[in-house]
């Protein structure tokens, strides 16, 4: 994983809650056997017209949210499957950091273990922000802020490790692999007790 | 110590190294179940590093997602949807060839959807920690075993250390007391719990369902319970082992023998709540209150007594969704003509969610113009339904009689909709799309399908049960 330790973007604004995974990527796609360009299938049956072409009512797809990097979406983005295919769809598609007053567990956990900034924010300061799209935004890991353009700053919460894992480019199975020791030991006393 | 709940004992009994400000728990994990969709990337992860399987004796692997629920044709080749599909399913082959893990592949008997097959096999048992890579693993909770799904990268964690590192979640207590109604089940149940805690009300927390009417539960009602625990954004659902638990395991291949067992039962005994336990947040169903019910919008939360008007949207997001699922404000959704009926998938696909639909069935033909699809959630489900004859009352009444699989509940192996028919599904989500491009799907009972598929609208079963089978 590459560190990440600044996302600065303006922001892209999707008000939609409850955005799931299959509509983040329909599972129709979910036959690769890659991780790696699966953003050519993000949003694919929100983001396209029946006959291919760019649906102008997809929010992403205006020209004022091209090249943006942060999406601000509507509350429990992530919801529905385990599918790690979504933070990738994502990465891939060009979005770095995805802020909301819910995220999906599973989503969270996968997202930030790929280095896609999945951030919690209070309802207060996620409603403003999903009123104000295409505000430019600075996010700071090591600070956990967010700054705003009139100097403002958000904070928000980011869990110790992954945090560490952003900041270093480090991924946890390092991590796992050096309890070897521990995990061997846990293993002994099962198959005693057992 | 003081009190505990199931999940704080079955939690701190795995623990290896105890979390820290810096660092989460590192969580032993008993059984890992593996699939062909969300499994490649991390056996190319740990080929990449060099890395084996810690315990390929903790590991079990299936083909459910992409595999094609039609027959083998003559020259033995497999209707794949795509190249892709076939491909994917041989790279698991080889995957496990390579790695040493056990595949109920093409060639075994016991194939089926994972959180199917876990259980008949045994393998699934109480207090253990069970993870796949698929969100519905909280099917397995309904034996006390703490399950969860999780994405690929941590497939790989547990491939190679046994292990995942976790921030304990909080608990939530889902009461149900009383009695279910007559022709009310399982899955009215729980969309009934989803439509009251709301699609996002589990989200952090790991559930556990408790009360008289969760105890009267068969195991088959208390997996399609815990199947749908991810659809509130729970972790994990749990429901604590008793008598029902331990005669359903008994004997069963991959379960404890002899003195083990018994050695079994009597810790497995000890997996429930502790009295004076304390949960983080708690909340009190009726069960006698709850009817037939499904869902009218785009998510699980979106669920409604069927004999209810729908509800007349209160945001933006809640009209996109009716306008999505052509429902009217204020109109019953019972009547509202269907296209597709979909039995099957992990939370309603085993012999006597097969039984529910085939007593409403019987003696009846599908409803012109309607496409029912019946898919039995294992080989082993297959076996034994043919046994009854249940295979008949399906074909008789003008249904399709598919080999096992996940088929139109992710519908990527070919089984879909098309866009704008409506389906009502026995499966566990109703996105937008989910059973096909602009296919709009309604969540119902294995009955409500069958009644629906007989009527050519969302039906009512209770219309349709005799004494007999009621």
């Amino acid at each position: 994983m590459k560190a990440v330790t600044r996302i600065h973007s303006r922001t892209a604004v999707l008000v939609d809650e409850n955005i799931d995974t299959d509509r983040i990527i329909p599972a129709r796609f979910l036959t690769t056997t890659e991780r790696s360009g699966l953003g050519k299938y993000c949003f694919q049956d929100w983001r396209y017209t029946q006959d291919g072409g760019d649906n102008p009512d997809f929010p992403l797809n205006k020209p004022e949210a091209r090249g943006c990097s942060i999406l601000v979406a509507g509350r429990n983005f992530g919801c529905g499957s385990s599918r790690e295919h979504a933070p990738w769809a994502l990465l891939d598609y060009g979005i770095q950091a995805v802020l909301c007053s819910e995220i999906a567990d599973i989503f969270r956990g996968n997202a930030l273990k790929n280095g896609l900034l999945a951030i919690v924010l209070e309802e207060a300061e996620h409603h403003w922000l999903l009123k104000n799209p295409g505000i430019e935004l600075s996010i700071d890991v090591r600070e956990q802020a967010i700054e705003l353009p009139d100097g403002g700053r958000i904070r928000f919460q980011l869990e110790a490790f992954a945090r560490h894992c952003l900041l270093n480019g480090v991924d946890q199975l390092g991590f796992l692999l050096q309890q070897n020791n521990a995990i061997t030991h846990y293993e002994q006393q099962q198959e005693k007790a057992a | 110590m003081s009190p505990r709940t199931l999940f704080e004992k079955i939690w701190d009994a795995h623990v290896v190294a105890a979390e820290t400000p810096d660092t989460p728990s590192v969580l032993y994990i008993d059984l890992h179940l593996v699939h062909e969709v969300t499994s490649p990337q991390a056996f190319s992860e740990l080929r990449q590093r060099g890395l084996k399987l810690r315990r390929p004796d903790r590991t079990l692997a299936t083909l459910d997602h992409s595999t094609p629920t039609l027959p083998a044709l003559a020259n033995g080749e497999r209707p794949y949807a795509n190249d892709e599909a076939k491909a994917q399913v041989a790279q698991l082959e080889a995957n496990c060839r390579e790695f040493d893990v056990q595949l109920y592949g093409w060639d075994s008997s016991d194939r089926g959807i994972v959180h199917v097959i876990g259980p008949e096999l045994g393998a699934t048992q109480p207090g253990m920690t069970i993870v796949c890579g698929d969100s519905h693993t909280s099917t397995h909770g309904a034996f006390g075993a703490l399950a969860f799904g999780i994405g690929t990268t941590e497939v790989g964690h547990v491939m190679a250390t046994q292990c995942l590192l976790q921030r304990k979640p909080k608990t939530f207590a889902i009461h149900v007391d009383g009695k279910l109604p007559r022709g009310v089940g399982a899955k009215d149940l729980i969309l009934h719990i989803i439509g009251h805690i709301g699609v996002d009300g589990g989200t952090g927390h790991v559930l556990e369902y408790r009360g008289a009417a969760i105890e009267a539960l068969s195991m088959e009602e208390r997996m399609t319970v815990c199947n749908m625990s991810i659809e509130a954004g729970a972790r994990a659902g749990l429901i604590a082992p008793d008598e029902t638990t331990f005669a359903w395991l008994k004997g069963r291949p991959r379960a404890p023998q002899g003195a083990a067992w018994d050695a079994a039962v009597q810790r497995w005994r000890a997996l429930r709540s502790d009295e004076g336990a304390e949960y983080n947040r708690e909340v009190h169903i009726d069960a006698s209150q709850i009817r037939p019910t499904v869902t009218y919008g785009t998510h699980p939360g979106m669920a409604i007594a069927m004999d209810k008007p729908v509800p007349v949207a209160r945001n933006a997001p809640e009209q996109r969704a009716l306008d999505y699922m052509q429902a009217k404000p204020n109109q019953p959704m019972q009547g509202m003509s269907v296209d597709v009926v979909f039995i099957g998938s992990c939370t309603n696909s085993r012999l006597s969610d097969l039984r529910e639909a085939a007593n409403v069935m019987r003696g009846h033909r599908v409803a012109d113009g309607v496409r029912v699809l019946v898919v039995p959630g294992s080989e082993a489900v297959r076996r034994d339904a043919e046994r009854e004859g249940l295979h008949e009352v399906f074909l008789a009444a003008g249904a399709e009689w598919r080999i096992p699989g996940c088929s139109m509940c992710i519908a990527m192996n070919g089984d879909l909709a098309q866009p704008g028919q409506l389906v009502v599904s026995t499966s566990n989500r109703n996105f937008e799309g989910r059973q096909g491009k602009g296919a709009r799907t309604v969540l119902a009972s294995p009955a409500t399908a069958a009644a629906s598929a007989i009527a050519g609208a969302i039906a009512d079963p209770r219309e349709y049960l005799t004494e007999a089978a009621a």
